[in-house]
């Protein structure tokens, strides 16, 4: 295709991209690194019969100038960064000082909000990813190995809990693990401890987030490995089956190898997805114990008062995060493309 | 793969129904519940005493006079103007849908024929946009929109949802086009036809299957979009989603928690719809990415 076309052809989409991706990103890189303006105080004397008196106020009409001017606020580097809501630089230093074991080192950084986020993020990155390529490899064998009839509504059924909106499965789920839902209920009755409440224990919270990640993405994995499943050579697996290889075997040495480049595929797209995990927090009403970086910036973002700078700067140290895990397919699909 | 099913013993076959019967009620119980549940009265759906009260209806019976009551339905969408929201989603979801494909066969059709380096650059800076998560953005609008005065409208909002769409409507329109071959439209330039024209009247009519397809996946983003939607819209312009949220908010106070569940289950049913006819397309569009490379 010539230039000219190319670029007529691409020119809204680009646009749009440009637009609305690419100038927030540079909107959030310039606005984290400022901070609004202080109120402009000016001293007012006040004199009456018994002398004058100096006191202080806020001068609205010179601070709402202030601000009309200069919308951004005031330069402020990187202070917003290291402040106690992120990096919380100083916090981590004394409490590296004072505290005198791991455990009770992680166990202080998990009060400061930054990091808080970035741990139940991580740990539910790197917990649910695996688990639903397990998951979604066993759906997909057994599934492959029912009978033809019955695959279709098996199918239609394994798309649901995916396709659902991640806010209302995550309710769905939510409430029948409430004390008084069928779930919680039964737990209760498992543990003999009519008081257990999944909502009230941070582990407990921990686990349930998880396993919602799981239910929700394990149907993605399931449709990709099924998809590669039904293209698995049978000349192979003929030869391995003429050579006396079992069913575990065939798996092992057929199967498995040729659905190894999918499980590629799902791990980036699931450590993309899972990175952002933010619904799921708010369904669960779990922020007491455990937070995300996307719900850190919705919770800056929201309220009365938007703290737009804070929520800049962790939208900023996401983005970086997005980046690093992102860094492994972007050397892929470089390397292929140098390839061709 | 029928004929080793007969012949595979017994140990596995009972593995396999074991593994699909206990995946089946883990991925079907909780809507079958859900749906059941929202036609009874709260202290039946969440019911201190007993939780099979939620299948008898014990309360409901006593509160409504029958076992099934549709006292959550009336209060989401009369009362708490459910129906608006509904409307409002349904007006945001065309527009983003119909916005997204109209630029997205563009730039597919383009990316796909163009042999150039600059289209694989282009592909891969939109795979980066693709990774954003969409509230680090949001954060990004919010001070200019408030500036322009444009916060709260729905025209906002989609042009937001058609943009963050772009990247993986791109993507897979690409690789729909990849698959239509070149001398289609080659062919019809040759006998004079511009590449618009070429593109109008050969490429249009062979690729509505590909666009189909994004298009369920671009309403999906669209429907199922709550960072975006929950910040950029005023009250009166809310989407389904955001509105559910806001019942959690306010009316789990109130006890009328069944307004959520009965609008929970609303939400989904266009969905379950949407599994159930386009299956096939689901299908093919999840995996389309995957198994080309």
């Amino acid at each position: 295709m010539k230039h000219k076309p190319f670029f007529w052809f691409v020119l809204p989409s680009a646009l749009a991209m440009l637009l609305f991706i690419f100038f927030p990103i540079v909107s959030v890189l310039v606005q984290s690194v400022h901070v609004d303006h202080e109120q402009v105080i000016k001293t007012v004397e006040t004199c009456d019969l018994f002398g004058c008196k100096e006191s202080t106020a806020i001068d609205q009409d010179a601070t709402a100038a202030l601000r009309a001017e200069a919308p951004l606020g005031q330069f402020a580097g990187l202070t917003t960064y290291l402040d106690r809501n992120h990096l919380a630089v100083s916090e981590v230093g004394t409490t590296w000082g004072s505290s005198n074991s791991w455990r009770d080192f992680g166990a202080q950084m998990l009060n400061l909000p930054f990091y808080k986020a970035i741990g139940f993020t991580l740990t539910y990155t790197f917990v649910v990813t695996p688990l639903v390529i397990i998951l979604g490899f066993v759906i997909a064998v057994a599934i492959n190995a029912a009978v033809q009839q019955i695959r279709g509504p098996l199918i239609f059924f394994s798309l649901l809990p995916m396709m659902i909106t991640p806010l209302v499965g995550a309710l769905i789920l939510f409430w029948m693990v409430d004390a008084r839902g069928i779930i919680g209920a039964t737990l209760q009755y498992l543990a003999g401890d009519p008081d257990l409440s999944i909502k009230a224990s941070t582990p407990l919270t921990w686990i349930m987030l998880m396993v919602y990640g799981v239910w929700h993405a394990a149907p993605f994995a399931f449709i990709v490995y099924y998809a590669g499943l039904q293209s698995v050579n049978q000349d192979t697996l003929e030869a391995a089956r003429v050579d006396g290889a079992n069913r575990w075997l065939q798996i092992r040495h057929v199967i498995i190898p040729h659905l190894l480049p999918l499980t590629t595929f799902i791990a980036l797209m699931q450590l993309m997805d899972n990175f952002r995990v933010f619904e799921p927090i708010v369904s669960f009403s779990a922020e007491a114990h455990a937070t995300s970086l996307s719900w850190a910036i919705y919770n800056d973002l929201g309220g009365e008062t938007r703290q737009l700078s804070s929520a800049a700067a962790t939208s900023v140290l996401t983005i970086i995060g997005v980046a690093i895990l992102l860094s492994p397919v972007l050397m892929r699909t470089w390397r292929e493309f140098n390839r061709k | 793969m029928s004929s080793n099913a007969q012949s595979q013993p017994a140990t596995v076959t009972f593995l396999v129904v074991a593994v699909l019967a206990i995946w089946m009620i883990l991925a079907a119980f909780p809507f079958l519940w859900t749906l059941w549940g929202s036609f009874k009265v709260e202290g039946d759906f969440f019911s201190k005493a007993n939780w099979a009260n939620t299948l008898t209806g014990k309360l409901t019976a006593v509160e409504t006079g029958g076992i099934f009551t549709g006292d959550g339905y009336y209060g989401a969408w009369i009362q708490e103007e459910f129906w608006r929201a509904a409307w409002n989603s349904t007006i945001v979801c065309f527009f983003v849908v119909t916005i997204s494909l109209t630029l997205g066969t563009l730039g597919g059709y383009a990316l796909a024929r163009s042999t150039y380096r600059y289209a694989f650059w282009f592909l891969l800076a939109a795979l980066i946009f693709r990774a954003m998560p969409p509230i680090t953005l949001v954060s990004g609008y919010l001070p200019v929109f408030f500036q322009w005065n444009i916060w709260g409208h729905t025209a906002t909002t989609v042009i937001v949802l058609v943009a963050i769409n772009q990247p993986f409507t791109l993507w897979m329109l690409h690789s729909f086009f990849k698959n239509i071959p070149a001398e289609l439209d080659e062919s019809a330039m040759v006998d004079g036809c511009t590449r618009f024209q070429a593109f109008r009247n050969v490429i249009i009519p062979v690729m509505w299957p590909g666009v189909i397809t994004t298009g369920l996946f671009s309403f999906l983003l669209a429907y199922n979009d709550f960072a975006v939607t929950t910040m950029l819209l005023s009250k009166e312009n809310q989407t389904m989603i955001p509105k559910v949220a806001s019942f959690l908010g306010t009316t789990q106070t109130k006890g009328n928690v069944m307004f959520a569940v009965s609008s929970v289950v609303s939400v989904t049913a266009p969905l379950f719809l949407m599994v159930l006819f386009f299956q096939r397309q689901i299908v093919s569009g999840l995996t389309a990415g995957a198994v080309k490379g």
